[in-house]
């Protein structure tokens, strides 16, 4: 199999404008309002699904001539939570402070659409080495919006970043009145709303033809 | 129907990715277990020791080991307040789920929203010389989502708050999970929970607090605190840590 590196950039990269995963695509919306209330948790939460959708891919790539098809979604389900429940065990051990805030939601990576998605799209259609990059890429699709929302919830809705007050609060003798919606999960709706809005306005082929 | 798909292969390779992968995980498990372990019992030794005034935050598993030399752990008889000798792997939760060692809460008797009980507790004492300091108590109650754990330093008379500090709850984050917020627990020390009768009469106002009696209430998270007050209510009740209170103020302790 040639290694194709224009193909290889295109699957690497194109996940994170062109075809983001939660943009363009909806999925995995689930985590992405939940973990986002700051930044260091949709950090690492960005880096555990990362590295799940990553490894799953590159695996079930390289078994996928031996997987039955009738057995397919539970073999890669397989795969995928032996996955999780890894980076879980990780977490509590060495990230036990963050871990504690994620709570279930690395467990519930199980069932992020992305992950069963890219897996089923195309690591039963490629080779190991370009479903990792695909998984990679779609990782960091994920993991920029995440980040982003992450940033503004933080941002204005507390006035830190990664615990640093940025905007100090009245709540703490500042100035800054803390945005208390931005801390409920149901903002991140809004922003990420306004996200794929300024994105389809960026790239307009993104934008569906109306029904 | 190709060879990928007969049954047998379908059976062997479902036979071996299973194999495969439960020996992963378990030796995952295994291996990391210890560190799991040495991580939650930092964690809860760290936030007996915030709660005391001894530690400020964060702190280095030497420093927090060499601090937790100064606490000492006992077991306590709720029903009697007496200290009693510690069970073999004593675990206050594990206790509050077994029917033989919980009380069953019912109706009115579970303001704090837990059901269930274990019928021996942990309490931790601090000592300066022969003199008791510092009394820590483990508390736990429902608040709007969870169910919120924390430890209540109190000194000596039982009576003044040292320190308050939640370390496990799932409340909205930045409203009700306020609760651990240093801005907040700073309003504690000083305050008193108990009446000269030894009744627990804390209270979580709206706006700022009068007297010694009442602290500021969470904003936005009517429901957290009031979950905070019943916890408080109900452990320094007499159905909580009530009569161990009595025997610490009779200076049995």
């Amino acid at each position: 199999m040639a290694f194709d590196t224009q193909e290889a950039k295109s699957v690497l990269f194109s996940p994170i404008f062109n075809n983001n995963p939660i943009a363009l695509q909806v999925l995995g919306i689930c985590s992405a309002l939940a973990v986002t209330s700051k930044l260091e948790t949709a950090l690492v939460m960005s880096l555990a699904l990362t590295t799940v959708v990553a490894l799953s891919n590159f695996l079930i790539s390289m078994i996928r001539n031996q997987i039955p098809s009738s057995i397919r979604i539970i073999v890669q389900m397989t795969i995928i939570a032996s996955l999780v429940i890894l980076v879980d065990q990780v977490l509590k051990a060495y990230a036990y402070e963050v871990s504690k805030q994620l709570s279930v939601f690395v467990g519930l990576i199980i069932t992020n659409c992305i992950v069963m998605g890219r897996a089923e799209a195309y690591a039963m259609k490629n080779g190991p080495v370009m479903s990792f990059l695909d998984g990679l890429g779609n990782g960091l699709g994920y993991s920029v919006l995440l980040i982003v929302v992450g940033i503004i919830r933080e941002l204005f809705g507390s006035g830190e970043l990664l615990g640093y007050t940025i905007l100090p609060s009245t709540a703490n003798g500042g100035w800054y009145e803390t945005n208390g919606m931005l801390v409920l999960p149901a903002s991140s709706f809004f922003i990420i709303g306004f996200l794929i809005w300024a994105l389809r306005t960026w790239k307009k082929d993104q934008v569906e033809d109306n029904e | 129907m190709s060879k990928k798909e007969s049954p047998i292969k379908t059976i062997i390779v479902a036979v071996v990715l299973s194999l495969v992968c439960s020996i992963v995980v378990s030796f995952a498990a295994i291996k990391l277990k210890p560190q799991q372990e040495l991580n939650k019992e930092l964690d809860r030794k760290r936030n007996i020791l915030i709660a005391a005034g001894l530690l400020e935050q964060g702190g280095t598993q030497g420093e927090i080991e060499e601090l937790f030399k100064q606490v000492e752990t006992h077991v306590v008889d709720l029903e009697t307040g007496e200290l009693v000798e510690p069970p073999k792997n004593f675990n206050q939760r594990k206790f509050a789920k077994d029917p033989e060692t919980n009380k069953v809460l019912e109706g009115k008797a579970d303001i704090a929203g837990i059901k269930k009980r274990s019928q021996l507790a942990n309490v931790y004492l601090v000592r300066d010389g022969q003199q008791l300091d510092t009394v820590i108590l483990p508390v736990h109650g429902y608040g709007l989502w969870s169910t919120m754990y924390g430890f209540l330093a109190l000194e000596p008379d039982t009576t003044t708050v040292v320190g308050f500090k939640y370390y496990e709850q799932g409340e909205t984050a930045g409203l009700g999970g306020e609760v651990e917020n240093p801005t907040w627990r700073a309003f504690w020390p000083g305050k008193e929970v108990l009446n000269e009768q030894g009744e627990p009469v804390i209270k979580l106002v709206k706006g700022a607090a009068q007297n010694e009696h009442q602290v500021d209430g969470l904003s936005g998270a009517t429901l957290t605190s009031n979950g905070v007050e019943n916890t408080l209510h109900y452990w320094l009740g007499k159905d909580g840590f009530g009569p161990f209170l009595a025997k610490i103020r009779a200076g049995e302790i």
